[in-house]
């Protein structure tokens, strides 16, 4: 792991990583919506409305496992000070909370047609809008402190904190009884979606997390970048 | 000492994470039933609500139990866990997926033994499939209501 450590050394394999991120997820992307809206079959009971699963499911996977690469990112930057798990986790937080945000949103224009409301105050949805919070929580505190360092420390104590939220979320459906159906795809007894609507949902799944490793990786060179800028001021002033 | 200092953090992370794990579970267990969006007509009849309570009552409708009053838009059918059964009236649009057989949440208040709904929601089940792939298994006879459709809406309404 400090091998890569150097942020020179990754800034380096992040060039040449991120080009082959983002043809990779622009095929899965393509692939995937195109069997979304053309192959895949409606559904035996709730018809055409079924296609918004296919970026309603993804998103909020997405959602949480961001939260969770962002958790153990903000473990690793408080235990080892690895600089990068720092930079990492601080970059991951907008893309978790986009995609929290999209599944909450298509999850509310699927609800009004099929359940016939387009919010419900039931577990899995209320846990779901507290890891909303969570990642505005952590984006707020981390721009609350002068000193950057505190503001990551305490962020990243956050962070953990809030990562209990991550199995109420999925067993949620279970422990009670809810609006939101129990799991399709991850469930001891194997999936209970036809292989016809499982593999574009597979698909966009995996494409919504190269699509995160590519913006990953622009938005660490990114910080990496501007670190360096702000080192240099600082020398600039404390020079003249 | 670097070392020393990093096992020490790693360890108060740990137990850190550990007991906020406890704390939540605790509190979760405290809340129990009161997180649960709705209840079972078992838990009416057990334990029957005051006529101004508002409340949530969930389970499938019964098969053959929907009647539409002519002229006017009130329905009445009853909703079961499989055990005990509660009387519904409502006078409003239905969901597309509402149906004898499916899972429903319905808000409302218990007057005189019938429910009086206010809403109702349909409940849709983990099942994903092509309408063919239902036909087909009808054709063969696998078609099973219990398994595939009855039987997974009633998890989570039937005790």
């Amino acid at each position: 792991m400090h091998r890569f450590a150097n942020p020179t050394r990754f800034l380096k394999i992040a060039g040449y990583v991120q080009p082959w991120m983002a043809a990779v997820t622009l095929a899965l992307f393509a692939t995937g919506l195109y069997m979304a809206f053309f192959t895949a079959p409606p559904d035996y009971q709730q018809g055409e409305s079924v296609r918004i699963m296919y970026v309603h499911v993804p998103a909020a996977w997405m959602g949480m496992f961001c939260y969770a690469a962002m958790a153990i990112a903000s473990a690793v930057a408080l235990i080892w000070k690895h600089p990068l798990a720092d930079v990492a986790a601080k970059a991951t937080a907008p893309v978790g909370a986009a995609f929290t945000f999209l599944a909450l949103a298509t999850g509310s224009l699927w609800g009004k047609p099929m359940w016939g409301t387009w919010w419900v105050w039931d577990a899995r949805l209320t846990s779901m809008l507290i890891l909303l919070f969570l990642y505005i929580g952590y984006m707020a505190l981390q721009g609350a402190f002068d000193d950057r360092a505190r503001g990551a420390k305490a962020s990243a104590v956050l962070a953990l904190v809030g990562a209990v939220n991550l199995p109420i979320i999925k067993f949620s459906v279970d422990w009670w009884n809810t609006l939101h159906q129990p799991a399709s795809v991850i469930k001891m007894d194997g999936p209970s979606i036809h292989p016809d609507m499982l593999w574009p949902l597979l698909i966009m799944a995996v494409g919504f997390k190269t699509y995160y490793m590519w913006v990953l990786l622009v938005r660490i060179r990114q910080e990496i970048t501007a670190n360096k800028v702000r080192i240099l001021r600082l020398k600039q002033v404390h020079g003249g | 000492m670097a070392m020393k200092r990093k096992h020490k953090r790693l360890t108060f992370v740990l137990v850190a994470m550990a007991l906020v794990g406890a704390a939540t579970g605790l509190v979760l267990f405290a809340l129990g039933d009161g997180v649960s969006l709705f209840k079972s007509p078992t838990d009416l009849v057990t334990a029957p609500p005051s006529e101004s309570q508002s409340i949530r009552l969930g389970g499938l409708v019964e098969e053959e139990s929907l009647r539409r009053e002519t002229g006017s838009a009130t329905v009445r059918f009853r909703v079961t866990d499989l055990e005990n059964a509660v009387e519904v009236v409502y006078d409003g649009l239905l969901p597309d997926l509402f149906r004898e057989g499916q899972g429903i949440v319905t808000t409302g208040k218990m007057v005189a033994g019938t429910f009086v709904a206010e809403e109702v929601l349909a409940k849709h089940d983990e099942n994903y499939m092509p309408p063919e792939a239902v036909d087909a298994l009808k054709k063969s006879g696998q078609w099973q209501p219990d398994d595939a459709e009855g039987g997974n809406h009633a998890e989570g309404f039937t005790k």
